[in-house]
This record gives C-alpha cells, sequence and structure tokens, in this order.
C-alpha cells in the first residue's frame, strides 16, 4: 500500500528543537530522555511491567493474576533470576478499562522503563493497550485467552504464549459435546464480543462434528432476568451450551434450575461463568451434573501431577482451588495459570536471546518466537502447549470436568491436536 | 488592556505554553499531555453546553462515541484516509446531536438529563447489537499503517503531539470566540434566566439546539481525534462513565470558563495517576479530592481563580 510507502521516519523532539533553535539550555533538559533507553546495567533488576485489573469487572481476576505473578517471580528469582538479574513485578492498576489501560503500557515505556508488559487479561483492555505497546516498541506478554492475537488485528510486540485462545478452546469442545452429551445444541450467551465469539466457533465445530446448534439465544449485557428467555430454548435440544458471565450467573443458574425442574437435558459451560465462584454457593445445586469446561482443574484429581502440586503450593491454593489462608476465597484458577506460565517463557526468551536491556527487545521476541514444544513441567504445570511462532498464541490440552457431589471431577482431557486451526496471521513477516 | 485583549493573551499564552510544554516535559508527559489535549477538547465541547447554556447532558458520550466510530469504522469499513475519516467522524457526532438535540430540547431540567442518558444508553446498545460489525465491547484496533496523514506518521511522539496540540488550539480558540460573540451572550443569558432571554425576544429553543451541536460535534471531534492518534475504538467509550468524565473534568476545572477543561482534564488525570501507584482505593482519593474542592472551589479551579483575582477571565 502506498499509505505504508509513504511514512516518513519519525520526528524526534531533537530535530524539532534543531529546527527551532532552541538552544542547548532547553536541549539540556530533554536530551537525557531522547536518548531512548540506556542499556541496563548487568546486576539492575529485569523490570516487568504488570498491567493488573485491581478494579472494574476484572478485579477478581485481578487478585489472583495478582497472586500468581507474585509467585511466578518468586520462585525465578529463588531459581537465580533472569541471566544472574532479578526480576522486579511493577503492578499498575488499569481498571479493566481499555483507555487507561493504554496509559498504563505508556506508563511501563516511558516512566518506569519497565522490559515488557505483561498480564491482561479482559479482551477489550488488550485491544486498547496493544496499538501503544505496538507504537512504543515494547513486548506486550497478554494473558486473556482472547483471539485477538492469533486473529491477526495486533501487531508483532503482542504476544499469548502462556494460555490458550477461545477459538482453540471452544472448537475442541465440540467432539466431547457431540459424542457424549447431544447433538443438537441450544447456545445461551450474553450478547457481545465475547457470546459471539462462542456462539460463531462453536457452531462452525459442532456443524463439523454431525451436530447442530438449533438455536442462538443472546442474552443483553444489562438483563438480570432470564426466565423470559428459557421458552425459547426447542423442545429438541439435547444439550444447553451457557456462557453467561458476570454476577448475574448466579440468576441464570437459579432460574434455568426452576424452569427445567427434575427433567433437563444435558447442559454444557464454561467455567469463566464461574471463576472464583464457590460451586457450592446457594442456587448453584441444579449445576450437579452438568459439565465444565476448565483451562485448568480448580479441584485437585485423583491423578494430580508433581507440578500442579508445587504450582499450588507456591500460588498459596488448596486442593479445592481456594486460598490456603482463606477457604471461601475461590480462586480464577482456569485462568491464572497463564501468568506463571508466562513469565516462565518469559524466562526462556530472555535467556535465549542473552537479554541485556530494552535494545534486545525484538531479539527477545525473535526468541519467543522461535519456540514451540512447551512440555509438562514445573514452568508449564497446566499442561505440554505447542507455541506457534507466526501466530504468537500457544495451544495447549483443555479439561472438561463434572459437578459431582460440589466438586469439579475432571472428565476428559482434550488432545492439543482438537484444539488447531489454519493460521490467520504471519506476524514474523511484520518488521519491528 | 481591554478584556478582549487579556482574553487574547490569555488563550494564545495557553497555545504557547504547550508548545513549550512539549520540549521540557518527560517523554512520559509528553504522552499524557497528548491524551488530556484531546480529552480536554471533549471537555471543552461539554463545557459549552454546561457552563455556558445551563444543560446538563448525561449523554455526552454518545457524541464521543459518534465521533470515535464514524472515523473508525469508516477507516475499516471503506478505507479512508484519516482526514476524511476524520470529516466522517464530525459529520456523525452533527447527525446524532442534531437529533438528540432536536428530540431532548424538548424538555427541560431534570428530565433533558435523563434523556440525554437514555439516549447515550440505546446509543452504547446499538453499537453492542451490531457487533459484527463494531466488534462491541472489545473493539478494534486502527493499524498503525493506516493512522499516517500527508507523509506524517500520526503514532510517532511528536506528530502525536502536534496533531492533538492541533485540534485543541483550533477548538480552543473557536470557544474563545463564541462565548465572547453575541452567540455565546446569549447563551449566558440563557443560562442566567431562560425566561427573561425569551422575553427579551431571543430564539431560545434554537440558541439551544446550536449550542447542544456545537457542543456535539466537538466532542465528537475528540472522540475521532482519540481513535486516530490512539488507535482503537470500543464500546466502553459510550458507557455512562464516559458521559460522568466530562462533567467532572468541567466541574474540576471550571464551569462556564474556557480555560476550566484544561485545567480539570489534566488535574484529574494525574490525581488518578499518581494516587493509584499509591493506593488501590485511588478512586477513593479521586472522590475525597472531589468533595474538597466542591466544598471549598464550588466554581472549580479556574473558577475561584476567576473570582478571586480574573474576574474577566472568559
Amino acid at each position: 500500500m502506498n499509505k505504508k510507502n509513504t511514512i516518513i521516519s519519525s520526528i524526534t523532539r531533537r530535530t524539532a528543537l534543531k529546527a527551532l533553535g532552541a538552544g542547548t539550555i532547553v536541549a539540556s533538559g530533554a536530551l537525557p530522555r531522547l536518548g531512548g533507553y540506556a542499556q541496563a546495567q548487568s546486576s539492575e533488576p529485569i523490570k516487568i511491567g504488570f498491567q493488573v485489573h485491581r478494579t472494574g469487572i476484572g478485579a477478581a481476576y485481578g487478585r489472583w493474576y495478582d497472586r500468581t505473578t507474585n509467585a511466578a517471580a518468586q520462585r525465578i528469582n529463588d531459581m537465580g533470576g533472569i541471566n544472574g538479574r532479578p526480576v522486579e513485578i511493577i503492578a499498575e492498576d488499569d481498571g479493566t478499562d481499555p483507555k487507561r489501560g493504554a496509559e498504563v503500557v505508556e506508563k511501563f515505556a516511558t516512566q518506569h522503563g519497565c522490559d515488557i508488559a505483561f498480564g491482561t487479561l479482559f479482551s477489550h483492555v488488550v485491544f486498547g493497550s496493544a496499538p501503544r505497546a505496538g507504537e512504543l516498541k515494547i513486548p506486550y506478554f497478554v494473558v486473556s485467552e482472547g483471539h485477538h492475537v492469533a486473529s491477526g488485528k495486533l501487531n508483532r510486540y503482542t504476544l499469548q504464549p502462556g494460555i490458550t485462545d477461545v477459538k482453540s478452546q471452544v472448537q475442541a469442545m465440540a467432539p466431547f459435546v457431540s459424542d457424549n452429551l447431544g447433538k443438537k445444541v441450544t447456545m445461551i450467551f450474553p450478547d457481545f464480543a465475547f457470546g459471539h465469539d462462542h456462539r460463531d466457533y462453536f457452531s462452525e465445530a459442532i456443524e463439523r462434528q454431525g451436530g447442530e446448534v438449533v438455536a442462538k439465544i443472546a442474552i443483553p449485557p444489562t438483563e438480570t432476568s432470564f426466565t423470559k428467555y428459557f421458552p425459547n430454548i426447542p423442545r429438541d435440544t439435547e444439550v444447553v451450551y451457557h456462557v453467561m458471565v458476570g454476577p448475574a450467573v448466579l440468576t441464570f443458574v437459579k432460574e434455568l434450575g426452576e424452569f427445567f425442574g427434575p427433567s433437563r437435558p444435558e447442559i454444557f459451560g464454561f467455567i469463566d461463568s464461574l471463576e472464583a465462584v464457590d460451586i457450592n454457593s446457594p442456587g448453584l445445586e441444579f449445576l450437579e451434573g452438568t459439565y465444565f469446561w476448565e483451562g485448568m482443574p480448580r479441584y485437585a484429581q485423583p491423578d494430580q501431577t508433581s507440578h500442579d502440586k508445587a504450582y499450588r503450593a507456591a500460588v498459596g491454593v488448596d486442593d479445592n482451588g481456594a486460598s490456603t489462608s482463606d477457604a471461601k476465597d475461590v480462586s480464577t484458577f482456569a485462568h491464572m495459570f497463564g501468568c506463571w506460565e508466562t513469565l516462565n517463557i518469559v524466562k526462556k526468551g530472555m535467556e535465549a536471546a542473552d537479554y541485556k536491556g530494552p535494545d534486545d527487545r525484538a531479539k527477545l521476541i525473535e526468541a519467543v518466537e522461535a519456540m514451540s514444544d512447551m512440555p509438562l513441567s514445573d514452568d508449564h504445570p497446566q499442561g505440554a502447549k505447542l507455541f506457534n511462532g507466526k501466530t504468537h498464541q500457544a495451544f495447549g490440552h483443555q479439561y472438561i470436568s463434572k459437578v459431582k457431589d460440589g466438586r469439579l471431577d475432571l472428565s476428559h482431557t482434550t488432545s492439543i491436536e482438537d484444539t488447531f486451526y489454519d493460521d490467520e496471521v504471519d506476524y514474523t513477516k511484520q518488521p519491528f | 488592556m481591554t478584556d478582549t485583549r487579556r482574553s487574547q493573551a490569555l488563550h494564545a499564552g495557553v497555545i504557547l505554553l504547550l508548545i513549550a510544554l512539549f520540549f521540557v516535559l518527560p517523554a512520559y508527559h509528553v504522552g499524557n499531555l497528548a491524551r488530556i489535549l484531546v480529552l480536554a477538547v471533549y471537555a471543552m465541547g461539554y463545557n459549552l453546553l454546561f457552563g455556558y447554556t445551563g444543560l446538563l447532558s448525561l449523554g455526552h458520550a454518545l457524541f464521543f462515541a459518534a465521533g470515535m466510530y464514524g472515523l473508525g469504522m469508516t477507516m475499516q469499513f471503506f478505507d479512508l484516509d484519516p482526514a476524511t475519516a476524520f470529516g466522517s467522524g464530525l459529520i456523525a457526532a452533527l447527525v446524532v446531536s442534531a437529533v438528540v438535540g432536536f428530540l431532548a430540547l424538548r424538555t427541560s431540567g431534570v428530565a433533558f438529563m435523563i434523556v440525554t442518558l437514555m439516549f447515550a444508553q440505546a446509543g452504547y446498545l446499538t453499537i453492542l447489537y451490531f457487533g459484527e460489525y463494531t466488534r462491541g465491547d472489545e473493539g478494534f484496533v486502527i493499524q498503525q499503517a493506516e493512522r499516517v496523514f500527508a507523509g506524517f506518521d500520526l503514532t510517532g511522539p511528536t506528530e502525536r503531539y502536534v496533531a492533538a496540540l492541533l485540534l485543541f488550539s483550533v477548538c480552543f480558540s473557536l470557544i474563545a470566540y463564541i462565548v465572547q460573540s453575541p452567540f455565546g451572550r446569549s447563551l449566558v443569558a440563557i443560562r442566567e434566566n431562560e425566561e427573561r432571554a425569551k422575553m427579551l425576544g431571543y430564539d431560545v429553543v434554537r440558541h439551544k439546539l446550536k449550542a447542544v451541536i456545537i457542543s456535539g460535534v466537538m466532542s465528537g471531534a475528540a472522540g475521532a481525534g482519540y481513535a486516530l492518534l490512539f488507535g482503537y475504538a470500543g464500546a466502553t467509550f459510550a458507557t455512562v462513565q464516559y458521559s460522568i468524565l466530562p462533567l467532572l473534568w468541567v466541574l474540576l476545572g471550571g464551569a462556564g470558563v474556557t480555560i476550566g477543561p484544561l485545567i480539570g482534564t489534566a488535574f484529574m488525570f494525574y490525581l488518578i495517576d499518581y494516587s493509584s501507584s499509591i493506593t488501590t482505593a485511588y478512586m477513593l482519593v479521586a472522590g475525597v479530592v472531589l468533595v474538597l474542592l466542591t466544598l471549598f472551589a464550588p466554581q472549580g479551579l479556574a473558577g475561584e481563580i476567576r473570582k478571586r483575582a480574573l474576574p474577566w477571565l472568559p
């Protein structure tokens, strides 16, 4: 495109100053900051800007992302840091707001002098922040599970190596649903982008399995009562697929139970609805015998790996997925492992790139892009993963659990191959 | 020196100060200032309606979003260049504000607040409803390569600041001109005593509609400017929160004072920026400061300056 070719080199304040002949008095105040980042001294910490949802709609997730991140950083430091340098987490609250998110990324890059930015969960904050990360040329490692990175809508500086994306998660559910629960599915989803992703990706995937979506019921995001939508569920529905989020989920489940009574179809949902919520909360009894996708099983399973055990101990999570210091403080276990794994990937990437400072940011991204196999280990307690350097997206096992006696018992683990789809972008072709 | 001269000197001085700040501030604050300037344009648009005309709208996010999506969608789907897309943003805001103004001005007082709030909520839900095109709450990115105007990469720190300053300066000068013009004076007359203005022969409804449209277009310019300079358009900017923010900025800075919105926007930005690095309860800090300011400087920072020292401030 001509537009790209006509970009003139960015005017720096140095050239602007020269042009205006502002002289050395003004320049002496500004120039030290114009020279870019000085190469960090070898003893200085690696600064990781942690964009955390401490307030706003993502606060419950943010609290646990915070704990997981600090535990991962502590472990890395206990093992000698990265390239012999300690890791320092610099956390800033983005209020789960895309405008503030972009400001926070800017703060990491230009005020704190962070080496990378990291940790964002909510997709709209990722979308709002990623352009600034690309412009400021700061690697931005998101832990969002959105399809935004792999869709090619972002840029080379944005990566998601520590958690799988919604497209791969949703499509990997279709074989299990079709083989075990039923082929005629009614989908109930929130009427915004997250719900639309589920609607579109699952509809395609179930059709490939010979099933069909018999009804798609979109619930407006401001809705507080759901009973009036349930008569739209066709009588021949074999499976209800739900993915409601937010505080209304308890009402949703309660009203769904009242609607169906004892004779219900099979029910399958995404645990996103109930992250940080005790599955034994009053009103959730109806979920007994239903199935959930989990990014990582909340309850320790009989065949628990040593990696899962070590990870729980480090973060402070008990066998029921709650805080070891407060059994009522339930974690966001299905997602927060992404922070742990991402920081370990950053460590490996920095070591492979012999990262010394912000001048090596491009080398860090190339090193991560070169990664592929990520075996199950203490670094990757959720399970083995395959990283696609072209799309900047990790692919991994998905877990399906059944609610039984107030616990989530693992029923099925998908293969990594179930989560694959064709590449939609090749970021490695984009210049830095 | 006449009041008009003083006013001209003040406005020119503010713009010169903003140029000077670009050279002396650290990179982080230059980036912040670019944002503040764009958001101050939004606040200035709001101030014209609230501060000068006395109409309290709770739905200005609709105009901001109209400008944002007017630019973003046309760049996304019609591959328009930034300047033409910016024009589309202004037209979108013009149309939306004209329609909303035409209908909402049939009410007044609390009813006007509620009607504007409802229109904004309807706008927000419309963005979500057409999520296939707007990407709803998630929004969409305007890629760096598309944000090039006349060979200038608007994502560069210098170009971005210059563009933000240009947008601010044009709107700032325009507002200064409007509020000192006979039209602006008549708006103040309407604010102070609508019945009397009517009795004196002013077409009050027409004046108020013009004020809504100018205010809406200026807010739309800010929305389009934000999307263009920061590369993102999303439904968050159409939520009620973004209707309340310009009200707070104007109240803090000084309603009915031309420099009030800039002061209020900058003050609020740094209040949140600094307090959030000290405590997670930064909104509490912001709330306490707002209460204190309301108690001890009810006319806002610039309003207090006008009251105590510079009565000629326009």
